[in-house]
C-alpha cells in the first residue's frame, strides 16, 4: 500500500503545503509524490528529507497541466491506498479531475485522516468551526483527500534523496489542449501573511479603500503583516492575496488584530485558532467578539489612530 | 456562444444553518437564495453571451423550493433555467452532483460552462473540474478575469503569486473567483421577466440515474458524526471610552509582541 502525495512546483520547488503532506502521509507507511513541474535535484532531495522513497515527475511545460495530470497520475495509482492534495488552485483541478476520472469521492477541507480499521475516515469542521464532521471513504480506494492548509506540520526526517521517474505527458486530446501564454508575478509589500507572528486584518467596516492604509501603518509599527476580509477584498481596496478565510488564507499568528471586522463564519475559519485574538468593532453583537480575547466596541477610526500614537510613542 | 452558468440555491448563510439529526444533512428550506458566489459567473455569462449574439441558460441541482434563488439569477438576465430537483438526490456528493450537472448541461449541447470556484455552504471546491472532466474539455479554472478570443476564451488565471494568461479553444469550462466582475444588480423590469422566464426541472430518472446511482447511496463518502466542537471562550468585552486602546497595548505587552 502506498501513499501519495500530490505537489506543483512553485518557485522552483514543492509547496510548503506538500511539506505539511509528507509529515501526515508517512504515518500510513510508503510515500511516493507526484510532481508537476520541470523539477530539479534540489526539490527531489527535499522531498526526501521529509520522508518521500520515490518521485514521479511531468513536466508539462505551457499547458495547463491538470487534465495530462490527472490522466497520468490515474496510471501510477493501483494499490494506492490515499492520495494527499493541498488546497492550491492545481491541488484542486487534479484532485477533480482525478476523483471523475476514476470515480473515486473526494473528501475537500480535511484537517486530519484516520486510519479506523475498517477503512479511512477524514476529519473536517463546518459551520466555521463550530461542528466536527466524519466522513468515512467507503468507494474502492484510493480515497482523495484535500487538505486545509496547516493542518499538518511539516517536520523533516532526513530521509535520502528519493528515485525519480520522468512521467511523460499524456495526450488528452481537448481536454488538454488549454495554454499558459503569460505568467506574472504580483510581488506583495510586506510580511508573508503566512508565516507572520501578528496579523492586522481590515474589514468593511475600514470604511474604504483610502481608510484601510491606516492598518499598514499599524502593521508597520508591530512589525506585523496586513490580512483582509473577502467583502474588503471583493471591494476591490486590496489584492486577493491579502484575504484570510474559506477562499483565502488560513493562518495562526500569535496575535491577530481583527479591525472592523465582523467576523461572520467564513472568515472565522480562516483565522479562529490564532494564538491572541483582539477585535475592534462598533457593533457588540459582532460575531468576532464571541472569538475574541479582547473585544473594544469602539469606532476603528478612533481606536487605531490613538493605538499607533501610543506604539510609536513608545518608540 | 451557447453558455451554461452552473447556480445553486442555498439557505440564506444570514440565519443559522439546521442539520437533520439523523443523516447530517443541512436542511433546506422551501425559500433558498442565490449563492453569493454565483453572481459573478451569472455576471460573466451574461457579458459573454452580449460580446458574441449568445444565450445564457442556468443549471442547478437542488430542491426547487420555492425557486426563488434561482430566479434571482433569471431577474439579472439569463434566457432560461434547468434545474435537478428530485428527493432521491439529497445526500449527493460532489461527484454525484458533477455528474448530474454535466449530463444535464451535455443535453443542450453548450459551448462554455462557467461555474464559481466553491459554494458558500458545502465548498468542496472541486465540481467544476470534476465537469470538465466528464465532459471531456479543459478547465480554465480561479478565473478573476475572462475575455472571448479568436472563437476562444481568455482569462487570467490566479496564482499563488500573481495570475497567468490561459487560452482555450471551446467547449471549455471556466471557474469564476468573487471579485472577476461587477455583478449587475435585478432591475425592476428584470425581476417582473423572470417570473415568465422557463425553468425545465428535470429528475435523475430524466438524466437516465437510476436510484443506486445518485443521492448518499451513489455517493462514495458518507458523514459518520457531527460533534459540537467546544466554542473558544470569549474573553472580556469593554466599551471604548477613549482609552481603548490602552487595553489592547496592555494585551499586546503580555502576549510579548511589544
Amino acid at each position: 500500500m502506498t501513499t501519495w502525495v500530490f505537489t506543483e512546483e512553485t518557485n522552483g520547488k514543492a509547496t510548503p503545503s506538500a511539506l505539511e503532506l509528507l509529515a501526515k502521509a508517512r504515518e500510513f507507511g510508503e510515500v511516493s509524490v507526484f510532481y508537476v513541474g520541470a523539477g530539479n535535484d534540489a526539490a527531489f532531495a527535499e522531498l526526501g528529507e521529509h520522508g518521500a522513497a520515490a518521485v514521479h515527475s511531468m513536466d508539462p511545460g505551457n499547458a495547463l497541466p491538470a487534465a495530462a495530470a490527472a490522466a497520468a497520475f490515474a496510471d501510477l495509482l493501483e494499490g494506492a491506498q490515499l492520495v494527499l492534495f493541498a488546497n492550491g488552485n492545481t491541488d484542486r483541478d487534479v484532485a477533480g479531475r482525478l476523483s471523475a476520472r476514476m470515480g473515486r469521492a473526494v473528501v475537500s477541507n480535511a484537517l486530519d485522516v484516520i486510519n479506523e480499521g475498517t477503512g479511512l475516515a477524514v476529519v473536517t469542521e463546518i459551520l466555521g468551526g463550530t461542528e466536527q464532521v466524519i466522513t468515512t471513504i467507503n468507494a474502492d480506494p484510493p480515497a482523495l483527500v484535500v487538505s486545509r492548509p496547516k493542518a499538518f506540520a511539516a517536520e523533516p526526517v532526513g530521509g535520502s534523496p528519493p528515485t525519480v521517474t520522468a512521467v511523460a505527458v499524456p495526450d488528452v486530446g481537448h481536454a488538454g489542449s488549454a495554454t499558459i501564454v503569460e505568467r506574472h508575478e504580483e510581488p506583495s509589500e510586506g510580511p508573508d501573511l503566512e508565516a507572520a507572528a501578528l496579523i492586522v486584518t481590515g474589514g468593511r467596516g475600514m470604511g474604504d479603500a483610502d481608510r484601510f492604509q491606516i492598518l499598514n501603518q499599524l502593521a508597520g509599527a508591530l512589525g506585523g503583516a496586513v490580512g483582509a476580509t473577502r467583502a474588503v477584498v471583493d471591494a476591490g481596496w486590496v489584492p486577493y492575496s491579502l484575504q484570510i478565510g474559506q477562499t483565502g488564507k488560513t493562518v495562526k499568528p500569535s496575535v491577530y488584530l481583527a479591525c472592523g471586522v465582523s467576523g461572520a463564519m467564513q472568515h472565522a475559519v480562516g483565522m479562529k485558532d490564532s494564538g491572541t485574538i483582539i477585535a475592534i468593532n462598533k457593533d457588540p453583537e459582532a460575531p468576532i467578539f464571541s472569538i475574541s480575547d479582547l473585544g473594544i466596541v469602539g469606532d476603528v477610526h478612533k481606536v487605531v489612530p490613538a493605538l499607533i500614537e501610543a506604539l510609536q510613542a513608545r518608540g | 456562444m451557447k453558455i451554461a452558468v452552473c447556480v445553486k440555491q442555498i439557505p440564506d448563510p444570514a440565519a443559522p444553518y439546521e442539520l437533520d439529526p439523523e443523516n447530517h444533512w443541512v436542511v433546506r428550506p422551501e425559500d433558498q437564495v442565490l449563492d453569493d458566489t454565483d453572481r459573478y459567473g451569472v455576471e460573466v455569462g451574461l457579458q459573454l453571451a452580449a460580446a458574441t449574439e449568445g444565450s445564457v441558460t442556468l443549471y442547478s441541482m437542488s430542491p426547487a423550493g420555492s425557486l426563488q434563488g434561482i430566479r434571482q439569477a433569471l431577474a439579472m438576465g439569463a434566457d432560461r433555467a434547468v434545474i435537478v430537483s428530485d428527493p432521491q438526490l439529497r445526500g449527493s456528493d460532489a461527484l454525484v452532483t458533477a455528474h448530474v450537472l454535466s449530463r444535464a448541461i451535455a443535453r443542450d449541447e453548450n459551448d462554455l460552462v462557467i461555474t464559481g470556484t466553491e459554494s458558500t455552504d458545502g465548498y468542496a471546491g472541486v465540481v467544476p473540474q470534476q465537469i470538465a472532466e466528464l465532459l471531456e474539455v479543459p478547465a480554465l479554472t480561479f478565473a478573476r478575469h475572462v475575455d472571448a478570443s479568436n472563437g476562444g476564451v481568455q482569462i487570467q488565471r490566479q496564482t499563488p503569486d500573481g495570475y497567468e494568461i490561459v487560452t482555450s479553444s471551446l467547449p471549455a469550462v471556466i471557474s469564476v473567483t468573487a471579485g472577476a466582475v461587477e455583478p449587475r444588480y435585478p432591475t425592476f423590469k428584470g425581476i417582473m421577466q423572470a417570473k415568465q422566464k422557463p425553468i425545465d426541472q428535470l429528475t435523475a430518472n430524466d438524466l437516465g440515474y437510476g436510484p443506486n446511482d445518485v443521492g448518499g447511496i451513489g455517493s462514495g463518502q458518507h458523514v459518520k458524526s457531527v460533534t459540537v466542537i467546544p466554542a473558544r471562550e470569549a474573553g472580556e468585552i469593554v466599551e471604548d471610552d477613549g482609552e481603548g486602546y490602552q487595553r489592547i497595548v496592555a494585551l499586546l505587552e503580555q502576549a510579548k509582541v511589544i
